[in-house]
């Protein structure tokens, strides 16, 4: 269980995400409002690799395929007008998830470094093919001719109004991770990551459970695709080119692999960083990159493990 | 050799690694509710056997039937599903996870599908239940809430067995089971084994002497080849075996 | 070319077992100090001599500070250590020469064309990048296997403590080796200068062929980066040459124009993808212990 301090780190943390657009309404700043959706939209992206990276032990360097999947799956039907968000978005959810199982099939029959770029590999191959597709922008991109529709339920077109959806599956997707990280599945999820020779000895056909979790976390992924295409207006194959992913992978690691809430942290933390950096110089990567390194090297469990942690009991 | 049909029948195993033959055309038969050793110098191939029954080693030659049934071509998860259970030499565990939720791990696996994503699986009572019982069984029921990977040595050698037993098999495979142990643990493991006898089928390979008294069948293990094996008195008096052991210790 | 990023990245892995995304990194570094020293000094050799030297202490230093403490660990924390290089080069590299692609000409003398066979002519400069190749896969078999050197990485390999025990400098076997391979990298990015384009990230669009060339070729085996190599090469521009003609003449030619670069750009993956399943292994796989 987690210690008092995680959860009330975790709760305010929460709190104060869903409070922003309290302040950006008050300081007349909508800035801050696509600021953290941005943030939060990332944030699903991240605790779903987290999902099969820090639970799963699959070192997957191509997840930002699936968010590009999923931006194509509402931007190209909204190029030929279907604009409605309950077409769209699960659409994007079942065409990345479709791909995850794919790519899983033939990636999670090798492992190590084998299967790290392998599922790079296969992520370039994606955005590689949406380059070349001319009628969809190519490697220019294109504008998104209209958000996603929610037959008048939802107006993504007003800020706030999909600063709290996106919020809303932020938090439907933390409580949903919790339940299936404890239940059955997620069980042999973590367990085949401990010691994986032991639960086939026990009996546990594990590359169905991994490649299942693996087409879960493209899913969720997908949706998060699509959620930042209806952020950004606009689609462009770079959202899949694999320092995407790599970016994905940061936010993850630094908040902490294997921690559910630790990717929010990590999402909230490396965008603050790119925004607070990139004011400073347009070459901010360059201190992003030892930045990364001395991280893994040194502050290795994130920033979530830098809140102590429960006792446990102990031999 | 049993007259009934036994519950695991080896013929003509045979498995290569480059210029080396682990196991050389090794023939077998364990009937059911026996308890066969197996005995053999370093090299002699034992670990790869086990590794071949349990479906972790595709042998390159030969068949294995297991319960009247040709499982040569199984890969081990499936056949820990028909019964047949392995615990292994070098300890290996769930170290994260606290004793009763390994022996849950093992008790889940046999409890129908795992794609449930609900319910904490760890609050079933069908998983927690028979663990509890079985740690209990091999006498870590005092130590059920403990991080395995604390937990004492002999204490996870125990849990390996419980994990196997937790999946209530038919056929134990048990790859030194006392490796590594001091005399009072292993004293403990001793009595777990004859507590075992004659409820399961057993195969066991081990070097330690008070494991093979437990033997109702012993067979020997040279260069990958059984070169006897009968009931641990023919053994004993076997004189090639006592050629094949020569410097080391012979049952006295 | 592709083999020698190939053997450089696989002797680097399969011999310290430490995956580095920043070999990509050393390559481009490797180009751009060669693009320097010609537009600098006129001379080809100065920027051979220059790329390779600069490149081999860029990557020794590289070794020393960042990569020492990663042997150790998974290889997770290899990747992403290894991504925070990639992004820094890049980043340094822009910042020293800017943005835009650095145009750099084919040395003159290797310029024109060979007769390869009679009426089959070749450009020349391809044709010595081809040779050096295959001079390196010589050079690089006969170290590996006949020498001492050789054999001390290989032990190294099996056993590093016990190498380290029998009073070899491991660390210092290990700089070299990674040196070796930093200098293959420089080669190819020296090489590769005239025919691509020098720009930040190249390093990163080389890389991921690279490893599909390993994983096709079997990891940790020059042989099979060889061979990889020559496969993935041939798969490529094959698939260039013949697939947007056969897919015109199925789907017409203006779809083929749209689908067939992709597809063609896809072959290989299919291809790493086909491997994979059938042979997870590659089709050489190193042979240990």
């Amino acid at each position: 269980m987690h210690s008092r301090a995680r959860v009330l780190t975790l709760l305010a943390g929460l709190l104060a995400l869903g409070l922003v657009p309290l302040v950006a309404a008050l300081t007349q700043q909508p800035f801050y409002l696509d600021l953290f959706r941005r943030i939060m939209i990332f944030a699903i992206a991240a605790v779903s690799l987290d999902l099969i990276l820090g639970f799963g032990g699959m070192v997957s360097f191509g997840h930002a395929a699936y968010l590009g999947i999923g931006a194509y799956a509402v931007a190209i039907p909204a190029f030929y007008g279907i604009h409605s968000g309950l077409v769209q978005w699960p659409l994007a959810m079942v065409l990345s998830g479709l791909a995850a199982l794919a790519i899983g099939a033939v990636s999670l029959r090798t492992s190590g470094v084998s299967f790290i770029m392998i599922t790079l590999a296969f992520a370039q191959m994606l955005y590689y093919l949406g380059i070349s597709i001319n009628a969809w922008g190519a490697d220019d991109g294109m504008r998104l001719a209209r958000r996603s529709q929610f037959g008048g339920v939802l107006d993504l077109t007003n800020g706030y109004v999909f600063y709290y959806v996106v919020f809303g599956l932020l938090l439907t997707l933390l409580w949903l991770g919790n339940r299936l990280v404890h239940a059955r599945f997620g069980v042999v999820i973590r367990a085949a990551r401990s010691n994986e020779p032991r639960m086939r000895a026990i009996g546990f056909s594990t590359f169905r459970y991994k490649l299942a979790a693996f087409g879960i976390a493209g899913a969720i992924g997908g949706l998060a695709g699509a959620l930042l295409t209806n952020q950004t207006e606009y689609l462009t194959p770079s959202y899949m080119h694999w320092t995407r992913s790599g970016e994905i992978m940061v936010m993850v690691i630094l908040g902490g692999i294997g921690t559910l809430y630790g990717p929010v942290l990590g999402a909230v933390a490396f965008l603050l960083l790119e925004d607070v950096l990139s004011a400073w110089t347009v070459h901010w990567q360059v201190v992003l990159g030892p930045l990364l390194v001395l991280v893994v090297l040194y502050a290795r469990r994130g920033l979530w493990g830098l809140l102590p942690e429960a006792r446990r009991a102990d031999g | 050799m049993p007259t009934a049909e036994p519950l695991l029948a080896v013929r003509g195993l045979i498995k290569r690694f480059g210029g080396l033959v682990a196991t050389d055309g090794i023939d077998l038969d364990v009937a059911e509710g026996e308890t066969l050793a197996v005995i053999g110098p370093n090299g002699a191939g034992k670990t790869t056997l086990i590794g071949q029954l349990s479906g972790d080693l595709p042998p390159d030659a030969g068949s294995i039937r297991f319960a009247g049934v040709d499982v040569t071509a199984l890969p081990a998860p499936a056949r820990s599903q028909r019964g047949l259970a392995r615990s292994f030499q070098i300890t290996s565990i769930f170290r994260e996870f606290t004793a009763l939720d390994n022996v849950a791990l093992a008790v889940q696996a046999h409890a129908g599908h795992s794609f449930r994503f609900w319910t904490p699986a760890f609050t079933e009572r069908a998983l927690r239940e028979p663990a509890r019982a079985t740690l209990e069984r091999v006498g870590l029921g005092a130590r059920a809430d403990v991080v395995a990977g604390t937990l004492a040595h002999g204490e996870q050698r125990q849990l390996e067995i419980a994990m196997a037993l937790a999946t209530r098999p038919r056929l134990l495979l048990l790859d030194e089971p006392v490796a590594g142990m001091g005399a009072d643990e292993s004293q403990r493991m001793v009595r777990l084994l004859r507590e075992l006898r004659g409820r399961h089928t057993i195969v066991l390979v081990e070097h330690d002497l008070d494991v093979w008294a437990l033997a109702d069948r012993i067979a020997v293990m040279v260069y990958g080849r059984v070169i006897a094996c009968g009931t641990p008195e023919a053994i004993r008096a076997n004189a090639e075996v006592r050629r094949a052991y020569l410097g080391e210790e012979v049952p006295a | 070319m592709l083999f020698l990023m190939a053997a450089g990245l696989t002797l680097v892995f399969g011999i310290m077992n430490l995956v580095n995304l920043a070999h990509g990194s050393l390559y481009m570094v490797g180009a751009y100090l060669a693009t320097a020293a010609v537009t600098r000094t006129g001379s080809f050799l100065a920027a051979v001599v220059f790329a390779l030297l600069g490149t081999l202490a860029i990557g020794m230093l590289m070794e020393v500070l960042a990569l020492r403490t990663l042997y150790e660990r998974d290889h997770l924390d290899q990747v992403l250590a290894t991504f925070g290089l990639i992004l820094f080069f890049n980043e340094a590299v822009a910042i020293v020469w800017g943005r835009a692609a650095l145009f750099t000409a084919v040395p003159s003398a290797l310029s024109g064309h060979i007769q390869v066979l009679p009426g089959i002519r070749y450009p020349a400069y391809r044709a010595v990048i081809i040779v050096v190749g295959l001079l390196v896969a010589l050079l690089l078999y006969v170290v590996v296997t006949r020498t001492r050197l050789g054999m001390l990485i290989r032990a190294g390999a099996s056993n590093r403590t016990m190498v380290g025990a029998l009073g070899v400098n491991i660390r210092l076997l290990y700089t070299v080796v990674f040196g070796f391979g930093a200098a293959l990298a420089a080669l190819g990015g020296l090489m590769a200068g005239p025919i691509y384009t020098v720009l930040p990230g190249m390093g990163e669009e080389i890389l991921i062929q690279v490893f599909v060339v390993i994983v096709i070729g079997g990891i940790g085996s020059i042989r099979g980066a060889l061979a990889g190599a020559v496969v993935v090469g041939m798969v490529d521009t094959l698939g260039r040459a013949f697939l947007r003609p056969m897919l015109s003449t199925v789907i017409g030619p203006s779809a083929a124009d749209n689908a067939g670069p992709a597809l063609a750009s896809m072959l290989i993956y299919i291809l790493m993808a086909a491997v994979l399943y059938f042979r997870p292994q590659g089709l050489f796989p190193a042979l240990r212990g």
